[in-house]
């Protein structure tokens, strides 16, 4: 690497220094935009213990899913969950932390996160569950809890197309949480589907700044479909 | 007769104004797009990144990087943008949505919803529900009146985790359109050929009955 090139050469070398115990933030919303060989990689290399910050989990033999056989992640903070059968058997077991989260709050967790913001003040969860053990405060007569931000040791993201320099655009509903997951992490690993050379993509359409990006790898990817619906002609 | 889905999908399509941008749940929330009146537009609201939801795809328009909050493949309408999911909750949270229609196991009397757990039994999480039922000021709640087994789901109380506290104002079952103001259920409508004291016998919590309570008309 020099410069400002971000491109590194293998998914070995994109998750290198990835240790037991660490947080990872993860972009995707259920199987769209998910940085799946980033994903595979994590498998690959056993780490665990994990912490996984992700709006879902995957389903049972793709996406973050492939990390709970092995027993892989002790923690997740997640908004929906419901895809999997096996992260429900170690939920409900106890082997499995997990932290549900509105899907607002978390997003806003990661924007906040990444953008030097400590915590914030949302409406989203006052008088539930999620609000407890969490400051209160009242604003012009509402309700308002005191939520954190989160950062994570990496960013794993999914964009689908960067320069060499590490600007990002993502293709459709693909983007979702990758844009606030990349920065949020203190290592943001990006896997995409084409890296072109610097000055090929318009300035005035890149979605995320290379700044957060410090490693860029190029894939090739399944993109599973969860739900496959149609209409008949 | 109780509604079908189909109708209480035509029923909260009423609701729609021109140039309304709302959001849709899971389930009888989404049969609503199939219902907007001829002649209006309403932009649908995906939370996951998508402004302007079309139809589902047919088999040659299927791409993976399209799909709507419940993860099914769908389409852009004229007009739709795209953007990450806190954008996404700007909108929602920021109360810029004019309409958002949901699900639910319970409400009661002071507008709190459960619709994310039932403790021991399911726990999938509540997805983007609580930011959407604190955020907008217009919701309408779609359900199903009683349970199977005839145990009301319009409560005194809720006895489930809340989605949110004291922000439903209106609710529409199978049998009945109700508001819910001052701690209490108000009958504004009833099913066709469902009578009065069917609702009043399927409310558990406390519900007020105006002179003339209208059947809905579709």
């Amino acid at each position: 690497m020099a410069g400002f090139d971000k491109v590194v050469s293998s998914y070995e070398e994109a998750m290198a220094g990835l240790e037991d115990n660490m947080t990872i933030i993860a972009g995707g919303f259920g199987l769209c935009g998910i940085p799946e060989n980033l994903i595979a990689e994590i498998k690959r290399k056993g780490s665990k213990g994990l912490t996984v910050v992700s709006n879902n989990c995957g389903v049972d033999d793709f996406g973050l899913g492939v990390l709970l056989p092995d027993r892989q992640i002790s923690k997740i903070v997640a908004s929906y969950v419901g895809e999997n059968a096996e992260f429900e058997r170690q939920m409900m077991s106890g082997e499995l932390e997990v932290v549900l989260t509105p899907q607002g709050t978390l997003a806003e967790k990661m924007r906040a996160g990444g953008a030097g913001i400590p915590a914030f003040f949302t409406a989203t969860g006052y008088g539930t569950p999620v609000a407890e053990g969490k400051e209160e405060r009242e604003f012009n007569g509402r309700h308002y809890i005191l939520e954190e931000a989160i950062k994570g040791d990496f960013a794993i993201v999914k964009a689908w197309k960067a320069d060499r320099y590490g600007n990002l655009v993502f293709r459709k509903t693909a983007r979702n949480f990758n844009p606030l997951a990349a920065t949020a992490g203190k290592i943001t690993v990006v896997e995409v589907e084409e890296i072109v050379e610097p000055g090929e993509l318009d300035p005035d359409h890149i979605h995320t700044p290379g700044i957060y990006v410090d490693r860029l790898i190029q894939g090739t990817f399944e993109k599973r479909i969860e739900q496959r619906t149609i209409r008949q002609k | 007769m109780a509604l079908s889905r189909e109708q209480l999908a035509q029923r909260v399509a009423q609701e729609l104004q021109d140039g309304y941008y709302v959001n849709l749940g899971i389930g009888i929330p989404t049969l609503v797009a199939n219902y907007v009146p001829k002649g209006m537009e309403v932009m649908l609201q995906s939370e996951n990144g998508l402004l302007g939801m079309g139809q589902f795809p047919t088999e040659e328009e299927i791409d993976a990087d399209l799909i709507n909050a419940g993860k099914q493949t769908v389409t852009m309408a004229t007009g739709a943008s795209i953007f990450d999911s806190a954008e996404s909750f700007a909108m929602i949270r920021g109360g810029h949505v004019d309409l958002t229609v949901l699900g639910a196991f319970e409400v009661d009397v002071n507008g709190n919803i459960a619709s994310y757990m039932i403790p021991g039994k399911l726990i999938k999480g509540m997805g983007g529900a609580m930011d959407l039922v604190a955020g907008a000021d217009n919701i309408i709640v779609t359900m199903t009146h009683a349970s199977k087994h005839g145990e009301s789901k319009l409560l005194k109380h809720c006895t489930l985790p809340l989605t949110g506290k004291g922000c439903i104002k209106r609710v529409l079952t199978d049998l009945a359109f109700i508001e819910i103001k001052g701690g209490k259920f108000h009958l504004l409508e009833r099913a066709p050929g469902v009578t009065v004291e069917e609702i009043v016998k399927l409310t558990a919590g406390e519900l007020v009955i105006p002179e003339n309570v209208p059947e809905m008309q579709f």
